[in-house]
């Protein structure tokens, strides 16, 4: 469940244009020499012990807080400018008319570039099915759409690296395509309320006005600035909590009950993961803390997918368009796919 | 002249009333301002993002929140 993160500013001056061409590979330099600066400042300046667990803890915390940063920072723009391309309204006409595999594909890989956010779920669940797209396409969009985020996809790669990043995407897309084609499969149309067929949606006429190059700059501004301003606490506290167990809880601490002998710490995950919600950046401290004390990847990204992926709000908004039974099944479905993907890293790493 | 705010009650949707009712205020002009919550109606007007904003039942904005200068500016071309 992604949130609106869609304030207008409004507010284009000319020079908005220049500033990205400059800051972005200052903000690259920055990165590539942030631990040597901070190394030298731990070690040389402060003078810090190197055995202390204090100074780790220390050193990680002024390492990862500006690395993150620049990441989302850098990324959120980047992506808030590809989002100005897509809209729902594209999204639907490039949807319509496809088959149900490739529909399904499709969809999941719209559903992570369309701007989307929960409080517009039933309009755009009533707008697919108004245009015959199928049901099993529509929920691959929607389970697409909030599980792979761009802020849950930066935090992974900056606090776990790039494959537990890649592993993440690739999953979460995997698992929306093949949730969508099983929904699809199921025949489940007898389970949307009627008066969703009966609604004849009139045609979408906004006054669109030419959209040039410095809106979209304007729209990755206006992206970094909600997104920023929103996840800013969960990154600053979920860092410090890496650095705060970093070294001082037990190691393995959480390997007895979140390993990957334990079989069922995927499904324990899944079923603790679904009726909450969270943001991606509020779930990372979490992830951080399970991860260094000895919880499975398979079960860290099982219950990250979980929690930002399904969530209780969600399926109440979505309870006004669809029957309790498919509800159901969409939560089962997406779930079974989740703890296929926690067991199968659980194997393979 | 008619304004209607499309949005199922959503955070940002009570926000762009309020930002409306801000516009219309200071802009010192008379409008009806109606907030539209009933899907059935909203899905009238076609939009598939909300909040959305109808002035005179045509679509000026839809899936965002646009600032009180261009709410005047769309209330002003009108």
């Amino acid at each position: 469940m992604a949130e609106c993160f869609t304030t207008d500013n409004g507010d284009k001056n000319k020079l908005n244009y220049y500033i990205p061409f400059v800051l972005i590979p200052l903000a690259i330099l920055v990165y590539f020499f942030l631990e040597q600066g901070v190394d030298f400042l731990v070690y040389g300046i402060f003078q810090m012990d190197k055995s202390a667990h204090l100074t780790e803890a220390i050193r990680f915390f002024l390492y990862d807080t500006p690395k993150v940063f620049i990441l989302l920072t850098v990324i959120v723009f980047v992506v808030g400018i590809i989002r100005s391309y897509f809209s729902p309204e594209k999204t639907r006409k490039a949807l319509e008319g496809k088959p149900l595999f490739i529909g399904n594909v499709m969809a999941a890989s719209l559903g992570i570039l369309t701007p989307f956010c929960t409080c517009s779920a039933i309009p755009l669940f009533i707008g697919f099915v108004e245009s015959g797209i199928p049901l099993g396409v529509t929920f691959s969009f929607l389970v697409a759409a909030p599980m792979i985020n761009e802020v849950a996809l930066v935090l992974l790669f900056g606090l776990f690296g790039w494959k537990t990043a890649l592993l993440y995407a690739s999953t979460g897309l995997l698992i929306a395509i093949v949730s969508g084609w099983v929904i699809g499969k199921l025949k489940v149309e007898r389970f949307v309320e009627e008066w969703v067929y009966e609604i004849k949606a009139g045609d979408f006429q906004v006054e669109e006005r030419k959209v040039t190059f410095n809106d979209r700059i304007q729209a990755g501004y206006t992206a970094v600035v909600d997104i920023v301003s929103k996840v800013w606490i969960y990154i600053v506290a979920g860092i410090a909590v890496g650095a705060a167990i970093h070294g001082y809880v037990p190691e393995n601490f959480m390997a007895s009950i979140m390993g990957k002998e334990v079989w069922w710490s995927v499904p324990l995950a899944v079923l603790i993961g679904v009726p909450l919600y969270s943001n991606a950046a509020g779930i990372i401290p979490i992830l951080q803390a399970l991860l260094e004390k000895g919880a499975s990847l398979g079960t860290a990204l099982a219950f990250m997918m979980s929690v930002i992926g399904l969530s209780l709000p969600e399926m109440i908004i979505l309870k006004k368009v669809i029957k309790l039974p498919l509800i159901i099944i969409f939560v089962s479905v997406v779930a079974t796919g989740i703890m296929i993907v926690g067991f199968l890293f659980n194997l393979i790493y | 002249m008619k304004i209607e705010i499309l949005g199922m009650g959503c955070a940002t949707c009570n926000k762009l009333e309020d930002t409306v009712r801000l516009a219309v205020s200071e802009m010192g002009i008379d409008a009806q301002i109606d907030h539209v919550k009933d899907i059935k109606q909203i899905m009238t007007y076609g939009v598939m993002t909300t909040p959305a904003l109808a002035i005179d039942g045509v679509i000026k904005a839809a899936g965002k929140l646009p600032s009180l200068a261009d709410i005047k500016q769309m209330i002003g071309n009108k």
